[in-house]
């Protein structure tokens, strides 16, 4: 058992030296998630702090410039145009300048002031339809509150009802807390896949796998052996992304670090077992590159991280009760924003012991069929 | 003997039948391993048939509880909006407790709380409606608060027409969603997944060609024959390129018929467009190929340089005028944003020049910066 349990050691070390000699190896493991996490940090939201607009104004009014003044002063709106025509107006939004454009017709003070209800067009370039549809509901909120303020100043009825938000856990709707959160763990998905597969890969490719089948070591020593190496660059990576959002971003931290160490190793351990159980399949590292993108794109991109499950056919939805992602995203932002504890994370981990335990004997019993 | 036997001929002819040899050398060999089959035609349909229908941004059974205090008709009318509603998957709760116990399982995504004095409060100082989004996952968080804000406006307003006394606002907004009228968020995730994968089988299928002959030390080999570097680049595009084409055509197609995404430009635009960013993405793994000289890491490299970027700072998913300065700059930096943006315009909006031109001059630009570089790094290996 002492000596099983150094032979793996003797090897991890191998592993780890041949990872950690090559400055370029060991710049592509830690660099990248480093500044993928910043990238993330920066650009991942839905929300708008920068709208371009074109106003076309053909009231000219005491009204019209109170509802534009109060889209100016928004801090979100940037007027980049005020156009003199319909043409000029439509080909602002053709040519991508502006993402809106609010067109206000002649009679709008005069509407208000007698009573009735006058309409603003505001014409929105659909070509990215989600951002437009945030853009649209911005100017839903500034006209409101512009109409709240009308009818103080011009005596009319309050609305009769009002609507309070309140979120919990994360209390401004910080799209960078959830998603930098969530990336602690699902993060090093992709790279840890490929580096499983890659390092059995690039073994056999130069033949030296062939020479360690024909030493004393059982199948499930070699397994410890490939599986440790990834297991310890993961969880480097994943800390390096928890001190980017602890340090860097300044997101506080709610739970406990043990609970999140331990969901983070049994995704790694899933996914580790993924790319061996893949690399039993696999002869050259171009096919390791290859099948490791072909799957770990889907995995990330359909884990909810980036769209919601709910919105997700049925047959998808149902595939992603075997994608690891989806727990580690869970688990991620459930310990670190929510502060849970592990007794409310079975749902998570449980299938996460599943897939690891699964793979990693399916691997080590493959692995024993090729060495007999 | 071979360089005296290219003497006595046209250097030129001398020329094209060295390329073409190495051309079918590399063709050769990507039909021995088929994996580069796969990637070139497989990867795309898998991924456009799995992303095109699985990714959505309109959000539908959005689970949320509705928490019923009032037993009135007015409140209960109010809950079964949502109820009604296709955009939310609703659990009609009787107490806050249960609601709240709901959230912290996850089992729902919001609360929309209606008071017990809701309908008495109605009829006098106006009623409140309190909605508790669960903030662990913003976006979503957002989503839920605007359609169940979006669902209690339009209740307020049907209670207007039906003559109880309720103002509407002075000032009413009328939108109008130009180039996507249905607002449709696949209309604009199919073009970015295009450029995705269109991205990744390019980068993919050449990054480790070069790398792999440095690493078997053939490329040693090729180095002692007269075949020159602009040549041996050549023979590492042309089969990858053929192989793209298809893939890019497939995509194209899926598009078209199977998620009917518009298509208001012309063929022709569509077509160079696309072909010049294949010849990028081509020119990108080439070059990370000839630098990294090593498979495991280009293929790192490629991770990070090809997928990423083209995911974030494309515009594909995320829009891309409001992260800082720096990042803006760097997005700049990375091909995807031009041919994203000229996909998007030439599919949904038209041949817009002003658009067009422009994202097609750099993405012209960075093919040809992308080959020269590749070439120079080639050339000094061969010294």
């Amino acid at each position: 058992m002492l000596a099983s349990f150094f032979r793996i050691v003797a090897l991890v070390h191998k592993d780890l030296l041949a990872m950690f000699k090559d400055p370029r190896e060991r710049g592509v493991l830690f660099v990248p998630p480093l500044l993928q996490c910043l990238l993330f940090g920066y650009v991942a939201t839905f929300d708008l702090n920068r709208v371009y607009y074109a106003a076309f104004d053909r009231d000219r009014t005491a009204a019209s410039s109170q509802l534009l003044a109060a889209l100016d002063g928004s801090n979100v709106f940037r007027r980049v145009a005020n156009p003199e025509s319909p043409d000029e107006l439509n080909t602002i939004i053709n040519n991508g300048r502006a993402l809106l454009a609010v067109q206000i017709d002649q009679n709008f003070e005069r509407r208000l002031l007698s009573g009735q209800s006058a309409d603003v067009q505001v014409i929105a370039d659909g070509r990215n339809s989600n951002t437009a549809g945030t853009a649209l509901n911005y100017v839903d909120i500034i006209v409101e509150a512009f109409n709240i303020q009308w009818r103080r100043a011009h005596g009319g009825a309050s609305p009769p009802v009002r609507v309070t938000v309140r979120s919990w856990y994360n209390s401004n709707l910080e799209t960078r807390w959830s998603i930098v959160s969530g990336l602690v763990g699902t993060f090093t998905l992709a790279e840890i896949l490929l580096l499983t597969a890659m390092s059995v890969a690039r073994e056999k490719e130069q033949g030296t796998f062939d020479q360690l089948l024909v030493t004393p070591f059982r199948p499930s020593e070699i397994m410890a052996w490939k599986a440790l190496p990834p297991l310890l660059v993961g969880l480097c990576q994943a800390t390096v992304v928890l001190l980017v959002a602890l340090v860097w971003f300044r997101i506080p931290f709610a739970g406990s670090f043990l609970t999140l160490y331990v969901g983070i190793s049994l995704f790694l351990l899933a996914v580790v077992g993924t790319g061996l159980l893949l690399s039993s399949l696999i002869e050259t590292m171009q096919q390791a590159l290859l099948v490791c993108f072909l799957i770990a794109l889907p995995l990330i991109l359909l884990s909810g991280m980036f769209t919601p499950l709910s919105s997700m056919p049925e047959a998808l939805r149902d595939f992603s009760v075997i994608n690891p992602a989806r727990y580690m995203i869970d688990i991620a932002r459930r310990v670190y924003l929510e502060g849970v504890g592990l007794d409310r994370l079975t749902a998570d981990l449980l299938p996460l012991g599943v897939m690891a335990s699964l793979t990693l004997s399916t691997g080590a019993w493959l692995l024993g069929r090729r060495l007999g | 003997m071979t360089a005296q036997h290219d003497r006595a001929h046209d250097p030129l002819t001398a020329r094209i039948r060295r390329t073409w040899a190495l051309v079918k050398k590399e063709t050769r060999q990507i039909i021995r391993d088929p994996s580069s089959i796969a990637v070139g035609v497989g990867l795309p349909v898998v991924l456009i048939l799995l992303f095109g229908y699985g990714l959505s941004l309109d959000p539908t059974n959005v689970p949320i509880a509705v928490v019923l205090e009032d037993a009135s008709p007015d409140a209960a009318e109010l809950a079964s909006t949502f109820q009604l509603s296709p955009y939310f998957a609703t659990r009609l709760v009787t107490s806050m407790a249960q609601a709240e116990e709901l959230t912290i399982a996850r089992q729902v995504d919001g609360i929309v709380r209606i008071r017990p004095d809701f309908s008495r409060q109605l009829r006098s100082a106006g009623a409140e409606v309190q909605i508790v989004v669960h903030g662990g996952d913003a976006n979503r968080a957002r989503i839920v608060q605007g359609y169940a804000e979006a669902a209690i406006g339009q209740w307020t307003i049907r209670r207007m027409a039906q003559g109880e006394d309720v103002t509407n606002g002075p000032v009413v907004v009328r939108d109008r969603l130009w180039f996507n009228e249905a607002n449709e968020s696949r209309y604009f995730l199919v073009p970015g997944l295009i450029v995705l994968v269109i991205t990744l089988n390019g980068a993919l299928l050449t990054t480790l060609v070069v790398a792999r002959e440095w690493e078997r030390g053939t490329i040693e080999a090729l180095f002692v024959t007269p075949v020159r570097a602009g040549e041996l680049l050549l023979s590492k595009v042309v089969p990858y390129f053929i192989l793209g084409v298809f893939g890019l055509v497939l995509c194209m197609l899926a598009a078209r018929f199977l998620f009917h995404v518009p298509f208001r430009g012309s063929l022709s635009v569509l077509g160079g467009g696309s072909l010049l960013y294949l010849l990028v993405a081509l020119g990108l793994g080439l070059l990370i190929s000839t630098t990294a000289k090593a498979q495991f890491v280009a293929g790192q490299i490629t991770l990070t340089v090809a997928f990423v970027p083209t995911l974030m700072l494309s515009g594909f998913i995320f829009d891309l005028s409001n992260p800082p300065w720096a990042m803006r700059l760097v997005s700049y930096l990375f091909p995807a944003r031009y041919y994203v943006a000229l996909l998007q315009t030439v599919l949904l909006a038209g041949d817009v020049w002003a658009v067009i031109l422009p994202n097609a001059a750099m993405l012209a630009g960075m093919a040809i910066l992308l080959f020269a570089l590749t070439r120079a790094a080639t050339r000094k290996q061969l010294d």
